[in-house]
């Protein structure tokens, strides 16, 4: 079962409900897979003490260009979507940062003048922290414009025998997308503050347009903000934990420790999370698509 | 002209509530919102919309059921998983390289230009420009449209002789981030003194390096936590940016921002906007310098 931690907003808590809802299932006995899928800034494993057994290289493919064969003709470049293909006199050179390895070039070149290559746009790393959670992230290297493959790459880790929790990049661009295309459930955190709000009415709309099941988590709880209720009253959706603003919360989290360990009085919150992660799997399991941990 | 652009790596440390509270004190200058997909500065600002621009960005493609031949040949060239067996294109997958419009025998795939969000010019109470942008729903090109936006400040920018662009920046280190450092004049880093705090600034300084740019840090929250604050000090230190200064852990901000204020307007008494109007008089003595 895939669970996807998601926001709009940056900051608004994430990686927080992300691993101790994992502390918690772990702690219920259950399998669970964390999986950091912001590679662009991937955090988790400092909360989840992630010891890493493997390191695999993440590659896209990119074209190369046989000079030799090249008549300069243009076709590529004409064709190329990505501006990534330029012709020069005698060279056709390639931008490898614009390439997004569609592969038109191959087909459009009439003298078969293009081949492909591996190009490293950043790694993945695996392994094991506290409590048997199995871990995965993706590291996007610095200077790297994309990092939908390497997400796309870090998600095909996902063990299908367990609950895996994927903690995914801030925003509501195509990286959250693809992020949540095949989640079972979408938590989105969000915060009481007209920008948390902004955010989460566009992170819904992406995420019912994607079929996704929705419910929601509101952290830094401090009193009713009216304009979030009404919002979510008229959208029919459900907030399953209710997390109060505390400078504490924020002192364990700069350590980068478990919420649940130091403050347990906000356990019986994330068990309301962890039921609704439970009802869904329920769900998943009188479907006949359905893929049970 | 100076472009001043916000950053932070980490989404949530302050970013669009520390560009709103310079707003308030810089003169003269065009604000932007590069944040593109979870655009908040204006949530702040409150302009009210003088332009508004679409912003259309690469292509999608789409079958017509009564040509095609369902003969698969634009399955078999997709690298994006976005034909499905029944020949409909899912537009979020689609990344709009036309391979299937190339392979297509009958002519059967249209590849129309596709709408990815619209961006706004918007006046505020003082009568300053700002400009802000809103990215449809899950769309891609956002790169590109932090760059629409961009260049609309700087246009207003030249049009009414300011000579400062005060940039709100996006989180992350990817495109969008790219695309608002490029060509940019100086950078500030808004940081807190958490584990991944610390993590997160590294690698976008790093990323700031790539286009040698001046910078400068801002640690956020900085009595949460000790050990990281000195991290962050010693940061600025091995890496040669000047630390600007820190801003006390204030509950009385997010009391603010719930009333759409920054905090210099709510409690304009309290440590955290002292420490702010000093920033504020720090960063324009280094910009005076540039």
């Amino acid at each position: 079962m895939k669970v996807v931690i998601a926001s709009g907003k940056g900051g608004t808590g994430k990686t927080t409900v992300a691993v101790n809802l994992a502390w918690f299932l772990a702690n219920c006995g259950r399998k669970v897979q964390y999986i950091d899928c912001d590679v662009e800034e991937p955090n988790g494993n400092f909360f989840i003490s992630a010891h890493f057994s493997e390191r695999i290289p993440a590659f896209v493919m990119l074209p190369a260009v046989d000079q030799q064969k090249c008549t300069s003709c243009g076709e590529c470049s004409s064709k190329c979507r990505f501006n990534a293909i330029v012709r020069l006199p005698g060279n056709t050179m390639i931008f490898p940062e614009l390439c997004h390895g569609c592969g038109l070039c191959l087909l459009v070149c009439p003298t078969k003048a293009i081949s492909e290559d591996e190009r490293e746009i950043g790694i993945i790393e695996r392994g094991m922290g506290w409590g048997g959670i199995s871990f995965v992230h993706g590291v996007l290297n610095v200077g790297e414009p994309m990092p939908n493959p390497l997400i796309r790459k870090v998600k095909e880790q996902g063990l299908a025998d367990h609950i895996q929790i994927i903690d995914a990049p801030p925003g509501t661009s195509c990286s959250f997308v693809e992020t949540i295309s095949d989640a079972d459930l979408v938590i989105l955190v969000t915060e009481p503050t007209p920008f948390g709000l902004h955010d989460l009415k566009i992170s819904v709309e992406v995420a019912r347009a994607r079929g996704r099941s929705i419910c929601v988590v509101i952290n830094k709880d401090n009193g009713i903000f009216r304009p979030l209720e009404k919002f979510l009253e008229e959208r029919q959706l459900t907030i399953t934990a209710r997390l109060p603003e505390n400078r504490k919360v924020a002192e364990v989290y700069s350590e980068g420790n478990i919420l649940l360990e130091e403050l347990p009085d906000y356990r019986a919150h994330f068990s309301s999370i962890a039921a609704e992660v439970f009802r869904q799997s329920e769900n998943l399991m009188h479907s006949p698509m359905g893929v049970l941990p | 002209m100076k472009e001043i652009v916000v950053v932070s790596g980490k989404g949530g440390t302050g970013k669009t509530s520390f560009t709103a509270c310079m707003a308030t004190l810089f003169k003269k200058k065009v604000l932007a919102d590069c944040d593109v997909d979870a655009a908040n500065l204006n949530l702040l600002l409150n302009a009210i919309v003088v332009e508004e621009h679409n912003f259309v960005s690469g292509h999608k493609a789409a079958i017509n059921k009564d040509i095609c031949v369902s003969c698969g040949g634009c399955r078999e060239v997709c690298r994006f998983q976005a034909i499905s067996e029944d020949y409909r294109v899912d537009g979020f997958s689609c990344e709009g390289c036309g391979a299937c419009s190339y392979r297509c025998p009958t002519g059967a795939v249209s590849f129309a230009k596709a709408l990815c969000g619209h961006y706004f010019v918007g006046k505020t109470g003082k009568q300053e420009y700002a400009v802000f942008a809103e990215l449809l729903p899950g769309a891609e090109n956002s790169g590109k449209l932090v760059t629409a936006v961009r260049k609309k400040a700087l246009e207003i920018a030249l049009e009414n002789g300011n000579k400062i662009i005060l940039t709100d920046g996006p989180p992350g280190i990817g495109c969008t981030v790219i695309a608002s450092l490029t060509g940019a004049s100086f950078v500030v880093f808004v940081t807190e003194p958490t584990v991944s705090g610390v993590h997160d600034l590294k690698r976008v300084m790093e990323l700031s390096k790539h286009f040698k740019l001046p910078g400068a840090v801002v640690i956020n929250k900085s009595d949460l936590n000790r050990s990281y604050s000195n991290e962050n000090v010693f940061l600025c230190l091995e890496r040669g940016f000047n630390l600007l200064g820190s801003i006390p852990y204030e509950p009385l901000v997010s009391q603010a921002q719930r009333q759409a204020k920054t905090i210099l307007e709510y409690a304009p008494d309290c440590a955290a906007s002292d420490a702010i109007r000093q920033i504020y008089r720090k960063l324009n003595k280094r910009l005076e310098t540039l």
